[in-house]
């Protein structure tokens, strides 16, 4: 159960301006019913360019409800520019805070707000310029940097919780490592990720035979054994033991205990080493 | 809270029976001797203990010597699973399907990085209904397939395989078959002694047992490895001290649920049956998630489109009504239940699926409660949700999501 604080649950159960304003100066759609949530914001400005009156309609959890109702109460009496400045922080702070795996929500009704000034201004929406980095979510490059930025995010995982980045498929993951890295042009500050480095297979290929010729295959030669690559598929090194070492009863032993263990030190930590089925 | 409580969400947990509590309290107090001891004191215990595994053998068909206590239905599913593997070392492959609980899904997922061997693991899919296709099974089954592992019952929907008649077709090829039947076991029956299953497993809490304690049905000449090493246990098939009180308590409620059977397949039914009908007609744009007939008579999983599973449980939380939900909100993850997914629920339902699963404590004036309280709940959030319109119900907008999940 999530632990959500009262105003959460105010907002949630008593929400307000639910509804759509009639004759809006501004309307923001943002996510999808695939997606999960999505919250449409319409306003509607005064003769001084104040938001006289602001509505939502949302589809999502209790805190994209809470999300939205605050952010309508919020804006009203502000100007556009003063909107604007409204960051997800912010609304997540009128909440008495919202748990971490929900940042989100407020990230969705503050950019539901971005869209609703743009389309009063006739202006493209800011964040939609960017490459699209997570195809599941449909998360641009701008949208990840500067949640980044805002909330000072240093891991992959408090991405996702912030922009719903990296939360499907997962095949964006390097990429966005990559934009944090750019951020923060610091690698010490970020906590590193508990996935393992990529590398791609013809790297593994190629640092698997090093580490055979210099260290493995003189160490079996000894023992008038060796060894052969046979294939590399994902973490799987295939080999052949050839020579004594293919009648040896030890074989086994060999290479988990030993082949096994180097290419885990001197290549990758997550490689799986198989004999090949003869 | 002063609410009373509605409990729905018996495929969760469910309430430890009165009588159930009552046998085993003294095994907490004076009665706290160790079975395995030579003193009288212990010995008792033990004599015990016999009789729990023989209350649980005659829940299921099963000879006493067939069973061994593990700790969680989890563990029931690791121990079969393991020993298969490590009985048949040269066989690499597993057959499951894609709806399996994580104490099975996760557990062949991550067998590669577990055993450091490489495996092939074939997930069945199944229909729009929840069921599996037969053929495409047995078209499944290798050469080199070590254990076939598919639930009896579905947590989610509720939806029953035909275990049974998938164990023969394993067997007839000399494969093992493995079946999680935490929800099936106490609530429809089950007939072990003429069945061709090697592995079963049982959860105590899933039939008003406690928590901690599950069993492992192990067919008389299954070959076994143990998974947990240590004392001479259950005959040696897993080390630990037996968890007494327990043990106790899960053989006097399975034989509670044995003479409960029959009000649970009748009268729970039909106050099942009456919940998701007046549900499913009360609330347009509902729909039910797995087959009708083949199923728990216990559980209803009903997807209310255009809302989100999430908001409608906290609702229901207002009024004393525990309830769960496949929508990705509450599952902590961005995703909807791998279940629904897997039988193609799409997307506009998947996020706003409840289940209600009820047991013998449910009565006719909860039903009547939660038939009272559910429908303004979805409507309250349907008026407030950008894709509904009572103008012209139905989708506007929708999927335009490009995610490689469905």
């Amino acid at each position: 159960m999530w632990e959500y604080t009262d105003k959460v649950r105010d907002h949630f159960m008593n929400p307000r301006n639910v509804g759509e304003v009639e004759n809006a100066d501004g309307v923001g759609e943002v996510g999808s019913l695939a997606c999960g949530d999505a919250l449409k914001l319409s306003f509607k400005l005064d003769t001084d360019g104040r938001i006289a009156d602001a509505k939502f309609k949302t589809f999502g959890c209790a805190s994209a409800i809470a999300s939205s109702s605050a952010l309508t109460e919020m804006i009203k009496g502000l100007t556009l520019d003063e909107a604007a400045r409204i960051s997800n922080e912010d609304i997540a702070e009128y909440l008495g805070g919202l748990p971490k795996e929900k940042m989100h929500c407020s990230v969705m009704g503050r950019e539901a707000l971005e869209a609703a000034i743009a389309n009063h201004r006739g202006t493209p929406l800011p964040m939609a310029q960017g490459e699209v980095v997570c195809e599941c979510f449909g998360v641009t490059d701008l949208e990840v940097r500067r949640a980044i930025q805002e909330s000072n995010l240093k891991s992959v995982e408090e991405i996702t919780n912030f922009t719903k980045a990296g939360g499907g498929c997962g095949k964006c993951h390097e990429r966005l490592e990559a934009i944090l890295r750019e951020v923060h042009q610091d690698l010490q500050k970020i906590i590193p990720d508990h996935r393992p480095a990529r590398l791609t297979n013809i790297q593994k290929i190629k640092m698997i035979e090093e580490v055979l010729d210099r260290e493995i295959r003189p160490a079996l030669r000894k023992d008038g054994g060796d060894i052969e690559l046979v294939d590399v598929d994902g973490d799987f090194v295939v080999v052949s033991l050839r020579g004594a070492c293919g009648t040896c009863k030890k074989s086994q032993t060999t290479l988990k205990e030993y082949v096994e263990k180097k290419l885990r030190e001197q290549v990758l930590e997550s490689l799986i080493v198989e004999e090949a089925k003869s | 809270m002063s609410t009373p409580v509605v409990y729905m969400d018996n495929n969760a947990t469910t309430k430890v029976a009165p009588e159930v509590l009552a046998e085993m309290m003294p095994y907490f107090s004076e009665l706290y001797g160790n079975p395995s001891s030579m003193h009288t004191f212990g010995g008792q215990v033990g004599k015990k203990l016999a009789n729990a595994r023989q209350q649980i053998a005659s829940l299921i068909g099963a000879s006493t010597d067939e069973l061994l206590f593990t700790s969680c239905g989890t563990e029931s599913d690791s121990t079969a699973i393991l020993s298969a593997l490590q009985s048949f070392p040269e066989r690499r492959h597993i057959v499951t399907t894609r709806v399996e609980h994580p104490a099975v899904k996760n557990l062949c997922e991550h067998l590669d990085k577990l055993t450091g061997h490489k495996h092939r693991v074939t997930q069945l899919p199944v229909d729009r209904e929840g069921r599996l296709d037969l053929k495409q099974y047995e078209e499944s089954l290798a050469e080199d397939t070590a254990i076939v592992s598919v639930m009896w019952a579905n947590n989610e929907t509720g939806v029953l395989f035909p275990v049974e008649e998938m164990a023969r077709i394993a067997k007839s090829r000399g494969i093992l078959f493995h079946t999680d039947a935490v929800q099936a076991v106490g609530k429809v029956p089950i007939d072990l002694s003429g069945s061709a299953i090697d592995f079963l497993s049982i959860s105590g809490h899933k039939l008003h047992a406690p928590k901690g304690i599950g069993v492992l049905y192990v067919r008389r000449g299954t070959p076994f490895v143990p998974f947990l090493i240590g004392g001479h246990q259950e005959k040696g098939r897993r080390g630990g001290t037996e968890n007494v009180a327990a043990i106790i308590a899960l053989g006097k409620a399975c034989e509670l649920a044995a003479s409960r059977m029959e009000e649970e397949n009748t009268r729970v039914k039909a106050l099942r049956d009456k919940l998701e009908n007046g549900l499913l007609t009360a609330i347009p744009h509902a729909m039910l998630n797995g087959h009708k007939e083949e199923r728990l008579p216990n559980t209803t999983n009903i997807s209310f489109e255009y809302v989100e599973g999430e908001a409608i449980l906290l609702h229901l939380d207002q009024f004393g009504i525990c309830a769960s939900s496949g929508s990705a909100c509450t599952s902590g993850s961005l995703e909807p239940s791998h279940v629904l997914r897997a039988m193609g629920v799409p997307f506009t339902a998947a996020h706003g699926s409840v289940r209600l699963s009820l047991s013998v404590y449910n009565t006719e004036a909860e039903a009547d409660y939660v038939l009272e309280k559910l429908p303004p709940i979805i409507e309250k959030l349907r008026a407030m949700s950008p894709f509904w319109q009572s103008a012209h119900k139905g989708s506007v907008g929708g999927a335009s999501c490009k995610c490689q999940c469905s």
